[in-house]
């Protein structure tokens, strides 16, 4: 594919384009974010007001605003002094992403501005989510991030990160490298929402590796416009038993490039996986990939890529891909891209309603994935974008 | 029909010649349907009596060569299908499309117009278990039968055209829709009914649930033959539809 390609090249371009966040001012504390950014906050998911969030972490550029955590079983660091206070994080720091994967793992590993480092200690079930926010605040700059979570032996843990820029600025560059390891029955849920601008460009490599009886949730949602965005998360299944689990919505609206999927690995026995994704083209050019890998035997996979077109211009290239290495495996897939059907439009007008009353029921429809364990007004704020990028077309 | 007060009209339709896809399927159709009336639509698969109910609902596709369609006083001919809905007709489909991620509860609610009508009769006729299923997904023949007759108690509409409502539906369901279909065409009421009904039916099974006033013959795109829908449906039993070209009563 041409978008692809001209990605690769471009990869040191747009390295080049931007200024590193180090090199920028940050904000000292919460105070002096006014009440616009703290609604833009809000609706990419982080409530600063919130009470039934355990923790928060909050990165500006490249300073940590706030890193707080309510509960003691669980451990929330700048990445940055996790590194200093274990040893450099052998086990977990670069161990499931090769830092010269590209020109972004190599710009994160050498000019690191921080991240974070979340553990849940072990049997430590946590009720609420806990935030974490990844903001750009001023134009034009690089942020460069390293997020390591640890869910230990049958803990369970729920993230929601929001990643957003400030809601006068227009471009810049997020690159963050993400590890995350569920242990031994564990549980983790990541719930990660984007809100970007017409000229950002992203660039997430995230792996997850799970072991025996654990599992891995993620929920993944962008309904803004975007320059780019190229995200690949790859999810190995270590052990018996264990679960991965990929639910995306996603909105492209013109002028958005958004090359993004899932891949699971199912590198052990009885172990299950699923890819759901919902995308819409309001004009963007969507590639949404899914990718389903059975290694071992008496696995069971499935992998759903669903694209509506709601614009004359647009492209959404849906590429499922399953590959199995062993006889004794059951994976599937489903994929469908094209308008909304007439039938059911028309089904929903023969009920009365007007043909654009019609669309809007069916395009909610359409994204209404099941997101497990989204707090509520997380899935009101979602209502709510979903209704006003429709009324916006 | 001539001597009908104005307000008693329901459906009058005057010869109406309609095309599908560039094929001429109705062929100068004459039928009318009076308050409180209902009518039973006999014919061989393929001789034009979906094509009638979609023609009067109002979907794209039919396409009205010649002839008129009036509801209640209004000339509908060429009304767009939702304007059609809202001035009270209602359609039963007979293989709906599914609505993904639609709830029944939240399509009950948009035919009634926000009103819980609809919940209320789901859960009256133990159909609540699919409130919070996707529209459709997954229901067998009988369920998309109770779906669709649920939608239009909460549409309530003046005139209702079912197609088929007795197709893939068990003798112990026939009951429930049965019930369904008679509420709807208010069939407790003796005197001033006002709901009248328009009803495809193969099998004549609908008719020992529901009193019809009167049979129509649809054969190749015209009707042919009208009267009482017992005698009808017996003589196409006994002689098949042949007899109805060659039978003008």
């Amino acid at each position: 594919m041409s978008v692809l390609n001209t990605i690769q090249t471009n990869e040191e371009e747009i390295l080049k384009r931007f200024k590193p966040a180090d090199q920028v001012d940050t904000v000292k504390d919460l105070t002096e974010l006014d009440n616009e950014e703290i609604l833009r906050l809000k609706k990419t998911g982080v409530d600063l007001d919130a009470k039934n969030r355990l923790g928060t972490f909050l990165q500006t550029n490249c300073g940590v605003v706030s890193c707080s955590c309510d509960i003691q079983g669980v451990e929330m660091l700048p990445i940055t002094e996790a590194l200093k206070k274990y040893d450099g994080l052998k086990d977990y720091y670069w161990k499931l992403i090769d830092p010269d994967k590209d020109a972004f793992t190599r710009e994160t590993k050498e000019h690191l501005d921080n991240g974070y480092f979340i553990r849940a200690k072990k049997g430590e079930k946590v009720i609420y989510p806990l935030q974490t926010c990844l903001y750009i605040r001023n134009d034009n700059v690089a942020q460069r991030v390293h997020n390591i979570v640890v869910a230990e032996e049958g803990s369970e843990l729920h993230i929601i990160t929001g990643c957003t820029t400030h809601p006068h600025l227009t471009s810049g560059l997020h690159i963050g490298i993400s590890e995350f390891y569920v242990k031994k029955g564990a549980k983790l849920i990541f719930t990660m929402v984007h809100n970007w601008a017409e000229d950002v460009y992203v660039r997430p490599r995230t792996t997850i590796s799970v072991e025996e009886g654990g599992t891995f949730l993620s929920n993944y949602v962008s309904l803004k416009g975007v320059k780019s965005v190229q995200a690949f998360p790859t999810c190995i299944l270590k052990g018996r038993g264990a679960i991965a689990r990929f639910n995306s919505v996603i909105v492209a609206p013109e002028g958005s490039h958004i090359d993004t999927g899932s891949r699971i690995i199912l590198d052990a026995p009885e172990t299950r996986g699923e890819i759901i994704s919902r995308t819409i083209s309001y004009g963007g050019h969507i590639i949404a990939r899914g990718h389903l890998i059975g290694k071992a035997p008496d696995i069971k996979a499935h992998l759903e890529c669903q694209g509506l077109m709601l614009a004359e211009k647009g492209v959404i290239h849906a590429i499922p891909e399953l590959e199995a290495h062993v006889a004794d495996v059951d994976m599937s897939h489903e994929a469908a891209v094209g308008k909304i059907a007439k039938e059911e439009i028309e089904y929903l007008m023969a009920r009365g309603l007007s043909e654009e009353d019609a669309t809007s029921t069916i395009v909610r429809g359409f994204l209404n994935v099941k997101i497990e364990g989204l707090p509520k007004e997380l899935d009101e704020e979602l209502q709510k974008a979903v209704e006003e990028c429709h009324k916006g077309m | 029909m001539g001597g009908m007060k104005k307000e008693e009209h329901m459906l009058h339709i005057e010869d109406l010649w309609v095309d599908v896809h560039g094929k001429e399927v109705l062929k100068g159709i004459d039928l009318h349907i009076g308050k409180g009336e209902t009518h039973c639509l006999f014919g061989r698969n393929g001789s034009g009596k979906t094509t009638l109910l979609m023609t009067i609902m109002g979907f794209d596709g039919y396409k009205v060569k010649h002839g008129k369609i009036t509801f209640k006083g209004e000339d509908i001919t060429y009304m767009p299908l939702n304007e059609r809905a809202k001035l009270g007709l209602g359609l039963s489909f007979q293989r709906p499309p599914t609505l993904r991620g639609v709830k029944l509860r939240d399509m009950l609610r948009l035919c009634g117009n926000g009103s819980d009508v609809g919940v209320q009769l789901a859960i009256e006729y133990g159909f609540e278990g699919f409130l919070d299923r996707e529209v459709n997904l997954g229901f067998s023949g009988g369920e998309i039968k109770k779906s669709e007759l649920l939608q239009l108690l909460s549409q309530n509409p003046d005139l209702t055209l079912l197609d088929e409502p007795e197709s893939g539906v068990d003798v112990e369901n026939l009951n429930v829709i049965g019930d369904m279909i008679r509420r709807l065409l208010e069939k407790d009421k003796h005197r001033n009914r006002t709901k009248s009904g328009l009803i495809i039916t193969h099998t004549g099974f609908i008719l020992n649930y529901v009193t019809a006033d009167r049979g129509h013959v649809m054969l190749d795109g015209k009707l042919v033959c009208h009267g009482n829908p017992i005698d009808i449906f017996e003589r196409i039993q006994q002689n098949g539809y042949e007899e109805c070209a060659k039978c003008q009563f």
